[in-house]
């Protein structure tokens, strides 16, 4: 049928029929207030206030508008002051009816009516009937209905009981104008929230829902389980108002999960961890107490993002919260999880520090058992928290009582000093710890694989990375708790694994897309098409789309200038493509959303058609024009008709950009053969890539050496000796035995290093470097050590027990020498775990001995915590001390005594030893300043290598083409170096299996011309990427900067701190940027 | 229409690509309304913007000039937040020299995450430089 235009308020327009006149007037943004109406049910006529005066065949009426159907030659008023009038007559019956209830409050104010003349009623139901038509028509159940008539007329269930058909899917409180429908008086089944599962249960969402603002793909999905569609069964066709609501009808209830089936060589399991249900600790109230959250929700109550905007308010009153408590080791640590969760300490103490950051008065107060910052900079960030002002608990509280009334809570623990205690919190957040994934079983089963005692992916100490079975690996929390740096490491380990299985087979599924050739557009004039989108209603409902694509053709060097419905959609696509041909365009610009989700579509668009894909330009009059501005359309049309035309003024100075190519060397240098080196060497070349080991020392092995012992009394010596016998045998590795770097010239892709040996220099080619020196234990200075032979470091102890020799029967170990205090403010991570290993060793042979060790935090963190709990059970005693009253070792009468101050007794402790034991502190490598100096890359305070971002890339330096791992990194434990190694190997072999290297288009460019050489532009730039150079010319030496295009990233550092205009970056030229400028100032 | 005569002041607001444009974006996709003054200028990094930029924009007519990027340690480009933190510092010296009153320069950090944030960093600077009335440039 063909479509009918009408007439609303001298305005025409075109619509299909069947449609409202209600619909008519939204068509053309005329406001019409209503109370019954909804878009997925249609119009009812019941609430009577968007009446509009119709005129047809001469006659006048008063019509509800939402029930009226539009006809053809139909004219129509919607502001007569007989319309006004009866409209405000409407509303004060409705007032009439329901004086309390705020919407209809609203909705008659709105009309100016804020007092009736009408008996009043004090209902809260204005019987408008969506309700009960959302329950029959849409949701097909039928539980809530009118009875009753005239006077008595009412909705509600059946015989005013709970309804046992109605599903409670909260359909009916969901479309009721006034607020009125409670589903706990209607169903008979509790009401079930659906609630964000990204938002950690703190938000409600619907049953068709994007995940989260950055989801990508950010396109709604629908829960199957709480959509009434489903839940009905597709026979019955309830609900479908999602698909009503969907301009573009992209709704599609028949999608199925599909099974695909892939042929593969090796497989990666890293499905993550779960986070333990605090609904099982009764004692801590979490399950009705609602100021008791789990960490996840405080985390999203302090996110930008979160159900407050980040601010932080109780979930009872809305109120802010003064007093914070944390708890830690909540499902960690205890008789069920005999593991500590490795991220717990961290993530309150930064949760903590977030929260005094948003309010400085805020009381936080965490409970722990040990502060376990184990990890690179983590005391440093202990410390600063608690100058902040965090305080910190040591105990494990035994029950939380909520307080009636003003529901805070109360915490019962036992102090240090053995007393009861009872402190009272606003709030209290619980430290959940990480649990292994929920289908882990089902996972284990299908790929074979085994998990251990605690349900985590069985590894083994020296192969942290490989599953019980061949081919399958594992990496991140699926094989034992662990936080951010270690699971990217262990993902790049497991790319590496699997890579030296498919090596073979690198590249033969890459499909390259083929594409025409680029025309050349250099010299001519600028021929600019213009697409502007409607989004639909995102941008058409608020922005005069026709009016900004009317302006568009009148701007300068605008050729051709349409309107798409959707300029996205393929259809849009091809007809890009045919006006670019048609009307011979050489740029093009797109005004609809932001570039940063569609830029890529475009260019390809253009790119298919011959044109090079810098020559695009996008407006983005959506997300921040019409979404931004939506009860402003007119200021919202002139900015939009600005942005095009800031976009066209900077389109017509777009040039044709190429992304440059540098061919690279294959080869890979690994500075460094302890076992990080050898393992990264090793991957490597399994890979098939040439590798150059250098190594100073005249054997390969490092520290790795001088361990006897891993946990479980595994002896790591035969497997070193296989992997140094691997390395030097290897075809592809050239090991560099008692060498030393002299000197790395070049960069990504280039390297050239010179290596020195016995006076001899050999300089070799490389793509990649990787940074492996390790560390060093330090020498202790205190508690004896070298003045009596009895006192030993844990390294030499080892060797004495792995030797067998004699040592007694009473030892005493000694923690933290040289770790945690001022000038070594970090945790050597491994000497917990190592004393605790040497202390069971000890056990074994001497079972009648005894060993005592004395620790500031016992930090056997993940799967080490185990260890922990058996040395305890083996009666390996335990004793702690504060940093302000170290142990003291002394020698009375040839005896060797320790003293120490026990906190949980408070006294001193004198205990006789015949052997102490020191853990020292790791310290970074001899020769890391040079090292660092000759590859241009930043150590941290403590003098370890500093990548390029703690928690994202721990691998990486900032420069392109120099990885590090192991020791080198930071302490760590044998199996972290491990991964981190194989890591390297993985990063360095995404570079080296190219034989180019593709370049960014968008980088620096010196103007030689303008460039004096005053090198103002070479410190600040981040990468390293300009060098000052002098040439000769003419007669003079001239100086100028050069730009190395493999290092720069086109940030535009430079061009920014250029003060002669010497130096700038392609496609945001400055000439480029001013023309916005001018064009937003509308400047000639 | 009254509103004709009051002065509603022409705002330019340089964002960087990776956290403060998103959070313009983000701004939008939580349909969070602010004045519609301002006009966005999408650049690579807030350190790309040169201080002669900004007080062109403002000596050409422009009431405000914002640079918003990356807060303090997520910048995309390691530092060029904190170039343009330094930089921020010479502009004021500038904006003296020029008898520009030094609101209408503002630098901000704003992240992908924080659309909030951005709407309201909008929404002040346009009552500020509202109040301060059109620049001594603006024709």
């Amino acid at each position: 049928m063909s479509e009918i235009t009408l007439t609303i308020d001298d305005q025409p327009v075109t619509l299909e029929p069947g449609s409202s006149v209600l619909e008519a007037c939204q068509e053309l943004g005329i406001n019409i207030p209503t109370l019954c109406y909804h878009k997925a049910l249609g119009g009812y006529g019941a609430c009577r206030l968007c009446l509009v005066e119709v005129e047809q065949n001469g006659r006048t009426d008063m019509q509800a508008s939402c029930v009226y159907p539009v006809q053809e030659g139909l004219i129509v008023r919607t502001d007569t002051e007989r319309v006004l009038r009866t409209r405000r007559i409407m509303a004060e019956l409705l007032l009439a009816r329901c004086p309390e209830m705020e919407k209809v409050k609203e909705a008659a104010a709105e009309l100016g009516v804020t007092e009736t003349r009408f008996p009043k009623k004090n209902e809260d139901c204005i019987l408008c009937g969506l309700c009960t038509r959302v329950c029959s028509e849409l949701m097909k159940s039928g539980a809530v209905d009118f009875h009753g008539r005239g006077n008595t007329r009412e909705v509600g269930p059946a015989y005013d009981k709970h309804s046992p058909i109605c599903m409670a899917c909260g359909a009916c409180a969901i479309v009721c104008p006034t607020g009125a429908m409670d589903l706990s008086t209607v169903s008979s089944r509790p009401p079930r929230p659906v609630t964000s599962a990204y938002d950690a249960g703190l938000v409600q969402r619907s049953s068709i829902y994007i995940p989260y603002q950055q989801a990508i793909p950010k396109v709604p999905v629908i829960d199957r389980d709480t959509c009434m569609y489903f839940l009905k069964g597709e026979e019955l066709d309830a609900c479908r108002a999602c698909e009503t609501a969907c301009s573009a009808k992209a709704i599609d209830y028949t999608q199925e999960d599909e099974i695909v089936d892939l042929d593969v060589g090796a497989a990666i399991l890293s499905p993550g961890f779960c986070l333990f249900d605090a609904n099982q600790m009764l004692e801590l109230s979490y399950s009705w107490a609602p100021n008791v959250l789990t960490s996840l929700q405080f985390e999203r109550l302090q996110s930008a993002s979160g159900p407050h905007e980040g601010e932080i308010l109780r979930v009872s009153d809305g109120e802010h919260p003064h007093r914070i408590a944390f708890i830690q080791c909540v499902g960690s640590r205890d008789y069920d999880h005999n593991y500590c969760s490795s991220v717990c300490c961290m993530y309150a103490t930064k949760e903590a520090i977030i929260a005094k950051e948003h309010e400085a008065d805020l009381e936080c107060t965490i409970f722990y058992m040990d502060l376990r910052a184990y990890g690179k900079g983590f005391d440093a960030y202990f410390e600063r928290a608690k100058e902040l002002g965090v305080r910190y608990v040591r105990c494990r509280p035994s029950h939380i009582e909520e307080t009636t009334g003003t529901q805070n809570l109360k915490i019962h623990y036992e102090a240090e000093d053995g007393t009861h205690q009872t402190e009272e919190f606003d709030m209290v957040v619980l430290s959940v710890g990480l649990e292994p994934p929920q289908d882990a079983q089902l996972l284990a089963r299908r790929f074979g694989i085994e998990l251990d005692e605690n349900g985590f992916a069985r590894t083994a100490p020296t192969s942290p990375i490989s599953s019980s079975r061949d081919g399958v690996y594992v990496c991140g929390p699926f094989a034992e708790p662990k936080d951010i740096p270690e699971t990217v490491m262990e993902a790049s380990a497991a790319a590496a694994k699997a890579m030296t299985l498919l090596a073979e087979k690198r590249g033969t599924e890459i499909i390259e897309r083929e594409y025409p050739p680029e025309k050349d557009v250099s010299g001519q004039p600028p021929r600019i098409g213009v697409f502007v989108c409607h989004c639909g209603k995102n941008i058409g409902g608020v922005v005069n789309v026709p009016s900004v694509a009317e302006y568009a053709r009148s701007l300068v060097d605008v050729v051709y200038v349409e309107d798409n419905l959707y300029t996205c959609s393929s259809d849009t696509q091809a007809r890009i493509r045919e006006h670019i041909e048609e009307h011979d365009l050489n740029r093009v610009v797109v005004a609809s959303c932001t570039p940063r989700t569609h830029e890529p579509l475009f260019r390809d668009t253009l790119r298919e058609s011959g044109l090079n894909p810098y020559l695009f330009e996008m407006a983005n009059i959506r997300d921040q024009c019409s979404w931004v501005h939506m009860h402003e359309p007119e200021a919202a049309t002139v900015k939009a008709k600005d942005l095009v035309r800031m976009a066209v003024a900077r389109a017509r100075l777009l040039e044709p950009l190429q992304k440059g190519k540098i061919s690279i060397n294959n080869d890979a240098l690994v500075i460094g053969g302890g076992m990080s080196g050898m393992t990264a060497a090793l991957n490597l070349a399994d890979q098939r890539f040439q590798v150059h080991l250098v190594e100073k020392e005249e054997t390969l092995g490092g520290v790795m050496r001088d361990i006897r012992f891993l946990q479980n009394g595994y002896s790591p010596v035969q497997w070193l000796k296989e992997m140094v016998n691997r390395t030097v045998d290897h075809p592809k590795i050239n090991v560099h035995l008692g060498s030393e770097l002299k000197s790395v010239e070049g960069s990504v892709g280039n390297f050239s290093s010179v290596i020195a040996k016995k006076g001899t220099e050999e300089t070799i080619e490389h793509g990649a470097v990787i940074v492996a020196i390790g560390a060093v234990p330090g020498t202790p200075t205190e508690y004896l050590y070298r003045k009596d032979p009895r006192v030993m470091t844990q390294l030499e102890f080892e060797q004495r027990l792995g030797a067998g020799e004699e040592i007694g029967e009473r030892i005493i170990m000694i923690q933290c020498v040289g770790s945690r205090d001022e000038e070594h403010p970090y945790c050597s991570r491994v000497c917990c775990t190592q004393a605790i290993k040497n202390a069971l060793q000890f056990k074994e042979t001497h079972p009648r001995g005894e060993a005592t060790i004395i620790y500031r935090d016992i930090r056997t963190y993940g799967h080490h915590e185990a260890m922990y709990t058996e040395a305890r059970e083996k009666g390996v005693r335990f004793v702690r001390y504060e940093p302000e009253t170290k142990p003291e070792v002394a020698v009375e009468d040839g005896t060797l005594y320790v003293t120490v101050n026990d906190p949980v007794l408070g006294q001193p402790l004198r205990i006789e030893a015949n052997a102490v034991v020191l853990a020292p502190l790791l310290l970074p490598a001899e020769d890391v300043e040079e090292l660092a100096k000759m590859l241009k890359v930043p150590l941290n305070s403590d003098g370890f290598f500093l990548e390029a971002h703690m928690k994202l890339r721990p691998i990486d330096f900032a420069t392109d083409g120099v990885f590090l791992c192991g020791m080198a990194h930071s302490p760590k434990l044998v199996k972290e170096s491990i991964a981190q190694a194989m890591g390297a190997a993985a990063r360095a072999a995404t570079l080296l299996s190219k034989d180019e290297l593709e370049l960014e288009a968008s980088i620096s460019e010196v103007v030689d011309a303008n460039c004096d050489g005053c090198a103002y532009c070479i410190d600040p730039c981040p990468y390293n990427a300009l060098t000052l150079i002098e040439y000769v010319r003419g007669d003079q030496i001239k100086k100028t900067v050069q730009s190395n295009p493999a290092l720069c990233k086109g940030c535009g550092v430079c061009m920014a701190t250029c003060p002669k205009q010497g130096i700038f970056v392609w496609h945001f030229k400055p000439e480029q940027i001013n023309a916005m400028v001018d064009a937003a100032l509308e400047v000639e | 229409m009254d509103k004709m005569n009051e002065f509603e002041p022409k705002i330019l607001t340089f964002c960087c690509n990776w956290c403060s444009y998103a959070g313009a974006d983000l701004a939008g996709t939580s349909r969070l309304q602010y004045p519609p003054n301002v006009r966005i200028i999408r650049v690579m990094c807030s350190g790309m913007v040169h201080p002669n930029m900004v007080i062109e924009a403002l000596t050409k007519g422009a009431d405000g000039v914002m640079i918003c990027g990356c807060h303090p340690g997520d910048c995309h480009y390691l530092e060029g937040n904190l170039k343009a933190e330094k930089r921020a510092e010479a502009i004021e010296l500038l904006l003296e020299d020029f008898g520009l009153e030094p609101e209408r320069f503002r630098l901000v950090w704003v992240s992908a995450s924080e659309g909030p944030r951005f709407a309201q960093v909008m929404t002040e600077m346009v009552e500020t430089v509202r109040e301060l009335g059109p620049s001594p440039y603006a024709t």
